[in-house]
Formats: structure tokens, C-alpha cells, sequence
């Protein structure tokens, strides 16, 4: 454990500071993309397919642009100038249906009107011919040989953030493989005492940000300038797609970032944009494209998956191998599947020491809607599967779920997988706290389950984050970062990092929102990344403008800086001190001017890849209470537990409150949600959220019991590592590892009363 | 105030209600919802679309102190009603106390969930001012958020009700 000095003076760390944007949201007075009016500003519908699968014949688009009110009309043959291939990891997406329709809800026009009204008129008055093709729905279907292939796979072009490895696609509907192999699995197997085996099934699942993707561009001609505000939580590599899109330098591209209402990976990487844009070229005026909730449900989502594992342990429940074959649907185009595929099968193993394991994951095309990220990607496919078979085996060796667990856990430095970070938490540690959390070994009757579960997640992405802070002739401070603010309270943790750095009140600092023509780089806001690696950036801003303090002050003491403080807002020699404001004059010789600090963080050792990282693992700790009704299948949740392992809390109070968030939305992957698709005709059956379950107020638990562990472990500021992926991974495991302790094992997900009904019935019948 | 509601031959009718207190006379649209009313012709954009099938609640609205989705309901509907925004709450310059009891319980995240939240809230707490969570679990069940996990939402109705009773005992 590393022993993190605090910085001199300041006392924002660890303290339940409210958070900045609070009163704001309170009041109804924040800005969201879908509130704002950009003068001329027209308003975008789209038409979208209705077939899966099928070549446009042709469009007829003349009654809609002879409808009053209509600006410009927006089809395939438009974008034919520029190369309208798209996709940060494969260059499979058109940026507008180009002759062929790959999923239903795909893109095929777009009208910009002086009214939304119009806007929508308009779009019914579009003729379209479709010829139907041939649908591949499901991953079976797609993987059959017989299947028809969505792309000419090996004419694909590499996306500018692929980050994966080689890119050489073989022909068929598979858009990337991982594997790998260590130990000699089928010995270890062979030899085994004990295997468990089982398939599973993992659904397709809607984010939910309540705010839609909500995107305003506009495009000037004069200039070739574009100027975007959208709710993306990924503005940097936003701006580099369009800039290669519309072949612009990236400087022509301007992204505002407003407050978002919700992210959760829904917002990541380029979705609304590129159309937009090109719908504002096309218009020369600006335009809003807002998705309606049942657009955004098919504009991404969480990726379907199929599965099969198996497990070997030794009868005094040492485990010894695993083995794991997965198929991640990845629907028409890759998205951030090949990222999703990858992480999900590092994760498979789980945290455990192994002789042998051997994993293999594809991302598969199919004809439904593209899926990439959503919180804790990875971790909630496989984690389930992995942590009931660990149970499995435990009841077989007549060990309990913690027992098992304390066994086989990693400890800090052993190695999750060669060549990467070692494992920077204190597993058995959290997940003895989960199990207390739980009331462990307490008694209970037999319809109720207690489960936990534990696993890891590859967390960071890439390390690139800057940031730098102004210190105005008063003394106040602005700090410029690019993470979105989209609802985790990143804002917030900044105005705290830079308080303690210069030991501010937490009232005197002000922190931007992204806009890439003024906040500088930061790669991405996901992945647990914002306290970690931005923070840090702006950790290292405030040391920097520190240091330009100290030295001034140390030419106005005529004493080495070693020999003064900062603290209360001033430099001090022993009991005399100069404020803020009072150097910046004396350093400039006049009330005015500002001091500038940067930071930056890159990576430490080698090139901060994907094999070589991640930047810190993530731990995903569950521990659920659940009774099952015997009759109905129906399950009560009696107790929900986190435990949030985040090295040090900046915020305590919004840790746990992330946690809470994640428990109910891995509630919600777990028992409830699942997108439907038609097995004919691909399309989403259930649409709207009347038919579509996101959890409310009356799923909540009985009780819930969280608990944050600070051992200063992990590589962010004072020590601190992120959170807010885990608990949602840690919570679907612990439903069915609770389940199972209850009588029922369930291989599909959502774990639906019929899905456990039938479970039970099995169960009986053997 | 006149509770009339004149449709016009161009499919237009005027409206007249109250915002926040304050008389509203306009011509719109007969298929105008109130939320497009409050949002596009009236600029309080406090509340906000979400699922647009009466589900979620981010769009709620008070009509006569009465919660309801206003992306479902006609903007005549609200003819010769008081409507209550969230913009109404704060509207001399401070909090109403449920506004401050979701800043002090941290049960603002995103905040898109927020302006419906507070005035499901109010109207809850109007008709009982100690809610047991039961009591708010059902009352809210109409108000969705994807970000707390609800836990703090929990809390800050049963601090507001608190401080409200507190403040209503002293005085
Ligand atoms: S937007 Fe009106 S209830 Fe959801
Ligand atoms: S705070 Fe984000 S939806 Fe409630």
C-alpha cells in the first residue's frame, strides 16, 4: 500500500463537498443540449427502415421538399462526395443508408424544417421501394455458413481508434476475434475432480439515458467550419471522426458539451453527429436532431450474448481451469464491439488463480440495431456465469459462497493475465465486507438466497487526459477539462482536487465544460476513467500553479520555496504570509494577469495499450438477499450490499450514491430488462418504455448496506481509483449466485418469474 | 377568468391559465401539449421529454396542485388551471424546501429526472406531509430516474416533509 501525502493546506478530500451542479438541476435552470436555441436553428426528423434487412430500390423525396417549410432533404446520393464510412473501431457504418438497409430504424432520409412538425410531415411524404433481403437475426443464424454476409468484412477499413491489434477480417458476419491461452486446459480438465459446464444467454439491453442523443450542428460554408453541440461523452474523438469524415483539419470542428441527463456508454464514441452534419451541410442552416426514446433505443445498445463455460476444481474446491466460448451479438455495425468482445473475455476467467485457462470471444454482425458500450461492459456479460459456477463447485465441496471465494481469490501483485497490471485491490478483503454487509451466516429459510460474487474489470482506456487551470488577479481559479459532466459529479471532484492542490475554499474555483476550441484533450469519459486519469491531470494543473506561487513568493520572502506553505489561500513563512492576489500584483506589478498551470498524464511505462494495461482494475463486488416465490417464480429483494473499492473516496457521499445507481440498473439487466427483437422480421418489439421495464422506485430492495474501502491503491489523485461500473456487474452476478443459494440455476438472463419457474421445474423433474 | 376553450377555424384555440402565478393568454396549435406549450411557446424548459408515453415523468407539471405528464396532455387541457413549472418553486429566489432537500441528500445526479421528481414530490407531500417510504414508493412510482438508484430521492422527500412540518409546528 502506498501512503499518499495530502498537499499542504487544502481540506476538500474526502469530504461529502455538495455537489456544484446541485442547486441548478434543483431549480430546473441547467442547460441540456435539447434546451438550447441556436439562432436560424431549423429541427431534423429522419426516416427510418422499416426492414431489417433490404436494398432501396429507389427514394422518392420531390413531395417532401415541395412541402412549405422544408429546408433541405437529406438522402444516400448526398454524402457521395466525401467518404461517408464511418465506425471508430471499423469503418462499417455509412453516415446515411447508401442503397442498402442493414437493421430496422436505420437512417434513410433526413428533413430539416423551419418545425419539428414540418419536419415530421415531411418524412411521411418520402416514398422508398425497398427489395427485402434475406435477415440474419439472431447469432446462430449469422454464424450459419449458409448465412448471408452484412459486409464485404475484408474490404472493411480499420477505424482511427480500432486500438485491438491486427485488423484482418476473414469473410462472414464475424467483426472481431479474441482468445487466449495459457496452461494446457484440456489436461487440467481431464484430470479434474470436479467440472461444471453450462450455456448462457445474456440479452440485448437499452441504456436509458432519460436525456435522448441530441445533437445541433451547423456548417459554414464560408469557412468550412462546424460547429456541434451534443450531448457526447466523447467530444475529442468526436472531432476527429467528423474531421476525417468531412475531410476538415480537426481545429474547423468545434464540440460544446452541455450537462448531459445521462450517459452510461449510450453517449460514447461518434453516434448523431455525422448525420447531423451532414443534414446542416446540406441546409446551410443549423439543425437539431433529438432522438425520441425509441430512436435512441436503436441508435445503440448492450450487446446479446451466447456463451458456454466450464470450470474444473479439485474435490477440496481448489479451482484449477476454465474454459469459455462467447458470442457477442454486435447488430448491423461494430460499434465498440471488437472493445466490448475483447474486455469480455479478459473478464471471463474471473479473479481467481487458474493452472489452466483458454477463453474465445467473437463480435458477430446480425440484423438487428449496432451495440456497443454500456456501463461495466465486460464484466456483465461473463461475471454471472462465472461466479455461479464458482458457487457450483462450492456446494459440491461443501464450501459456502465466501469460503470458495477466500480460497481462490488473486491477492494484490499476483497477475490477472500475463503482460498486464498486476491486481492493485484487496479482493478477499472487499468481499468478506460484502458478505458482512450481507448478514452472512445468518440464519434464513429455505426460499431465500444469499449470493455474492467478485470480479474484475479493465478500466481507463487509454491514459490520455490533460487539463490546466487560470488564477486571476483575485485569486479565483478556473479549471478546463474535457471529461463530460454527465451526471457522475466529475465537475464537482474537480472543484475538490483543486481546492486541496491550492488550498482554496471550494466557492473560489469554477470548472468548464468541454468544448474542444477551449478545454484541451481528454480521450474519452468512460471506462471509470474521469477522477482517475483527468483528475490527475487536473492534480497536476493545480501542482503547477502551486509551484509558480511558491516561487514567486520566494523571491518576494527572499526564501528558497522549501521554506514556505501554502495554506488559507496564501504563502506563508512562519506566521507571516502574502495572499494570492497580492503575488499575482506583485509578480505582474499591477492588479491584473493570471498564473496558468498544465497538467498532463500519459503512459507511465510502454505505449498504455489494451495488453498492456489497464490502468487500474475496477472491482465489481455484489452481494444480494432475495426470496424466491415457490409458486410464481417471483422474486422479492430483501437486501442489496456494495462494496465500493475506489483506493481513496474524493467524495464519499457521491461514491455511494454511484453505487446505489449501479445496483439498480445491474437489478435491472439481471431480473427485468430485454430488448425483443422479432425473430423475423428484426424488428424491436417492445419500443417504449411502456413494454420496456427500467426499474422504479417500487424494485428497491428492502434494505441496502454499502461500505467503501480506501486502501490509497490505486494510480489516480491521493491514491484514488475510479467507481461506477462495478456494483452494476457485481449486483447481475449476485442475483444469480443468490439465485442458485435458493434453489434455482438460471442460464438467461433477465431471470423473469417464468425463466425461474421453469428453472424450479427442472430442478424437481431430476 | 374564463374557462372556454374557443377553437378557431385554423385548428388554433386560445388558452387562458396561469404559469407560476402569472396569466398566460395564447394562441397555439389545437394538438399542442402542454409540455411543447410550457417548453417551446412559453421558454421554461425545466421540464423535460423523456419517454413521451407517460411513463417516466421527467415532462410532470402541476395542474391545480395535481401531478400530471405533460407530454400526454393537451395544452387546453390546462384551460382556466393554475400550471405549476419547476421554474414556480424558486421562483423569489430561493429554494422551496424539497428543491433544498435534494441538493442536501445528493439525490441530484444527471438531473434530468430532477424537475419531475420535485413536483411529484410536492404534490405527495401536500396530501401527506410525513410520507413512510411506502407511502413514497407508490406515490412516485410514476417518476422514473436511472442515475441514484432512488435510495437518496427516499431520503430528501422525508427530510423536506420534515423540515416543512418543523417549520409549519413553529410557526
Ligand atoms: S416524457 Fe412525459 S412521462 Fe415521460
Ligand atoms: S438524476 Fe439522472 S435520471 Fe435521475
Amino acid at each position: 500500500m502506498t501512503n499518499h501525502t495530502y498537499t499542504p493546506g487544502g481540506e476538500s478530500i474526502g469530504r461529502n463537498v455538495p455537489r456544484i451542479d446541485a442547486r441548478a438541476k434543483a431549480t430546473g435552470e441547467t442547460v441540456y443540449a435539447g434546451d438550447l436555441q441556436i439562432p436560424g436553428m431549423t429541427y431534423g426528423k429522419l426516416l427510418r427502415s422499416p426492414y431489417a434487412h433490404a436494398r432501396i430500390r429507389s427514394i422518392d423525396t420531390s413531395a417532401a421538399k415541395a412541402l412549405p417549410g422544408v429546408v433541405a432533404v437529406l438522402i444516400g446520393e448526398d454524402v457521395l462526395d466525401i467518404n461517408p464510412y464511418y465506425g471508430h473501431a471499423i469503418k462499417d457504418r455509412p453516415l446515411i443508408a447508401i442503397d442498402r438497409v442493414r437493421f430496422a430504424g436505420e437512417p434513410v432520409a433526413a428533413v430539416a424544417a423551419e418545425s419539428l412538425a414540418i419536419a415530421a410531415d415531411a418524412v411521411e411524404l418520402i416514398e422508398v421501394e425497398y427489395d427485402p433481403l434475406q435477415t440474419v437475426i439472431s447469432i446462430d443464424e449469422a454464424l450459419a455458413a449458409d448465412a448471408p454476409h452484412l459486409h464485404v468484412t475484408q474490404l472493411l477499413k480499420k477505424g482511427l481508434f480500432h486500438g485491438l491489434g491486427d485488423f484482418n477480417l476473414d469473410p462472414g458476419n464475424v467483426c472481431y476475434h479474441h482468445s487466449f491461452a495459457r496452461g494446457d486446459a484440456d489436461a487440467v480438465f481431464a484430470g479434474a475432480d470436479i467440472v461444471v459446464e453450462g450455456e448462457y444467454t445474456f440479452p440485448g439491453i437499452y441504456q436509458y439515458a432519460m436525456e435522448t442523443h441530441t445533437t445541433i450542428a451547423s456548417w459554414n460554408p464560408l469557412q468550412d467550419e462546424v460547429q456541434l453541440w451534443s450531448n457526447c461523452q466523447h467530444p475529442f474523438l468526436v472531432r476527429a471522426e467528423i474531421a476525417d469524415l468531412f475531410g476538415l483539419p480537426q481545429n474547423n470542428v468545434r464540440i460544446t458539451v452541455p450537462w448531459l441527463g445521462g450517459g452510461f456508454g449510450s453517449k460514447s464514441y461518434t453516434k448523431m453527429e455525422p448525420i447531423t452534419v451532414a443534414l446542416a451541410r446540406k441546409a446551410r442552416r443549423p439543425v437539431r436532431i433529438a432522438n425520441m426514446v425509441d430512436e435512441s433505443m436503436v441508435t445503440t445498445r448492450r450487446h446479446g450474448m451466447n456463451a458456454w463455460m466450464r470450470t474444473a476444481a479439485r474435490s477440496d474446491g481448489t479451482l484449477l481451469a476454465r474454459e469459455v466460448r462467447a458470442w457477442f451479438d454486435t447488430g448491423a455495425y461494430a460499434d465498440n464491439g471488437p472493445r466490448v468482445v475483447a474486455t469480455g473475455a479478459d473478464a471471463a476467467p474471473g479473479p481467481y488463480r487458474w493452472e489452466a485457462v483458454k477463453v474465445d470471444s467473437w463480435g458477430v454482425y446480425t440484423n438487428t440495431s449496432s451495440a456497443g458500450s454500456y456501463r461495466a461492459f465486460g464484466a456483465s456479460h461473463l461475471q454471472w456465469a462465472g461466479e455461479l459456477q464458482i458457487d457450483q463447485i462450492g456446494r459440491q465441496c461443501g464450501l459456502d459462497g465466501l469460503q470458495i471465494r477466500e480460497r481462490n481469490l488473486l491477492t494484490p501483485g499476483e497477475y490477472v493475465r500475463p503482460g498486464g497490471k498486476p491486481l492493485d485491490a484487496d479482493l478477499i478483503g472487499d468481499i468478506r465486507q460484502a458478505a458482512a454487509n450481507l448478514g452472512w451466516g445468518t440464519p434464513k429459510p429455505d426460499n431465500v438466497g444469499r449470493g455474492l460474487s467478485v470480479g474484475l474489470l479493465a478500466a481507463g482506456a487509454h491514459p490520455v487526459s490533460t487539463a490546466f487551470c487560470r488564477m486571476e488577479a483575485d485569486g479565483t481559479v478556473t479549471v478546463y477539462g474535457s471529461s463530460t459532466d454527465m451526471g457522475q459529479g466529475v465537475r464537482t471532484v474537480y472543484t475538490q482536487i483543486m481546492a486541496q492542490e491550492l488550498a482554496l475554499p471550494v466557492s473560489r474555483i469554477r470548472v468548464i465544460g468541454g468544448d474542444t476550441q477551449i478545454t484541451p484533450y481528454d480521450r474519452s469519459t468512460g471506462a471509470s476513467r474521469s477522477t482517475t486519469l483527468a483528475g490527475m491531470a487536473v492534480k497536476r494543473a493545480g501542482g503547477e500553479l502551486r509551484q509558480q506561487l511558491l516561487d514567486i513568493a520566494s523571491r518576494e520572502f527572499g526564501l528558497p520555496p522549501d521554506a514556505l506553505e501554502i495554506r488559507d489561500a496564501a504563502v506563508w513563512h512562519e506566521d507571516e504570509s502574502r495572499s494570492f492576489p497580492d503575488l499575482i500584483k506583485a509578480h505582474f506589478g499591477m492588479v491584473g494577469g493570471e498564473l496558468i498551470g498544465r497538467g498532463e498524464v500519459r503512459p507511465e511505462q510502454g505505449s498504455g495499450s489494451y495488453a498492456e494495461g489497464p490502468v487500474f482494475w475496477e472491482v465489481c463486488i455484489g452481494g444480494i438477499e432475495l426470496e424466491v416465490d415457490q409458486d410464481t417464480g417471483k422474486v422479492r429483494l430483501l437486501k442489496t450490499a456494495s462494496v465500493a473499492d475506489v483506493g481513496k473516496a474524493i467524495n464519499p457521499d457521491q461514491v455511494e450514491i454511484q453505487e446505489m445507481g449501479g445496483i439498480m440498473q445491474g437489478l435491472g439487466n439481471a431480473l427485468w430488462e430485454e430488448m425483443l427483437f422479432d425473430p423475423q422480421t428484426g424488428q424491436l418489439l417492445n419500443s417504449t418504455l411502456f413494454d420496456y421495464h427500467i426499474p422504479t422506485f417500487g424494485d428497491l430492495a428492502v434494505e441496502h448496506a454499502s461500505s467503501i474501502v480506501e486502501n490509497e491503491d490505486g494510480p489516480g489523485p491521493y491514491g484514488s481509483k475510479g467507481v461506477g461500473e462495478g456494483s452494476l456487474a457485481g449486483a447481475i452476478a449476485a442475483v444469480a449466485t443468490a439465485l442458485y443459494d435458493a434453489g434455482v440455476t438460471i442460464d438467461q438472463l433477465p431471470a423473469t418469474p417464468e425463466r425461474i419457474w421453469r428453472a424450479m421445474q427442472k430442478e424437481r423433474m431430476e | 377568468m374564463t374557462t372556454t376553450t374557443r377553437m378557431t377555424e385554423t385548428g388554433t384555440i386560445t388558452i387562458d391559465a396561469t404559469v407560476n402565478g402569472r396569466p398566460v393568454h395564447a394562441t397555439i396549435a389545437a394538438q399542442t401539449t402542454l409540455l411543447d406549450f410550457v417548453r417551446e411557446e412559453l421558454g421554461l424548459r425545466g421540464a423535460k421529454r423523456s419517454c413521451d408515453v407517460q411513463v417516466c415523468g421527467a415532462c410532470t407539471m402541476l395542474l391545480d396542485g395535481t401531478p400530471v405528464s405533460s407530454c400526454c396532455t393537451l395544452a387546453w387541457e390546462a384551460q382556466g388551471k393554475a400550471i405549476t413549472t419547476i421554474e414556480g418553486l424558486s421562483a423569489h429566489g430561493s429554494l422551496d424546501p424539497i428543491q433544498q432537500a435534494f441538493v442536501d441528500t445528493g439525490a441530484v445526479q444527471c438531473g434530468f429526472c430532477t424537475s419531475g421528481m420535485v413536483l411529484t414530490a410536492k404534490s405527495l407531500l401536500a396530501d401527506n406531509p410525513s410520507p413512510s417510504r411506502d407511502d413514497i414508493t407508490a406515490y412516485m412510482s410514476g417518476n422514473l430516474c436511472r442515475c441514484t438508484g432512488y435510495w437518496r430521492i427516499i431520503d430528501a422527500i422525508q427530510l423536506a416533509g420534515e423540515r416543512m412540518r418543523d417549520k409549519d409546528g413553529g410557526s
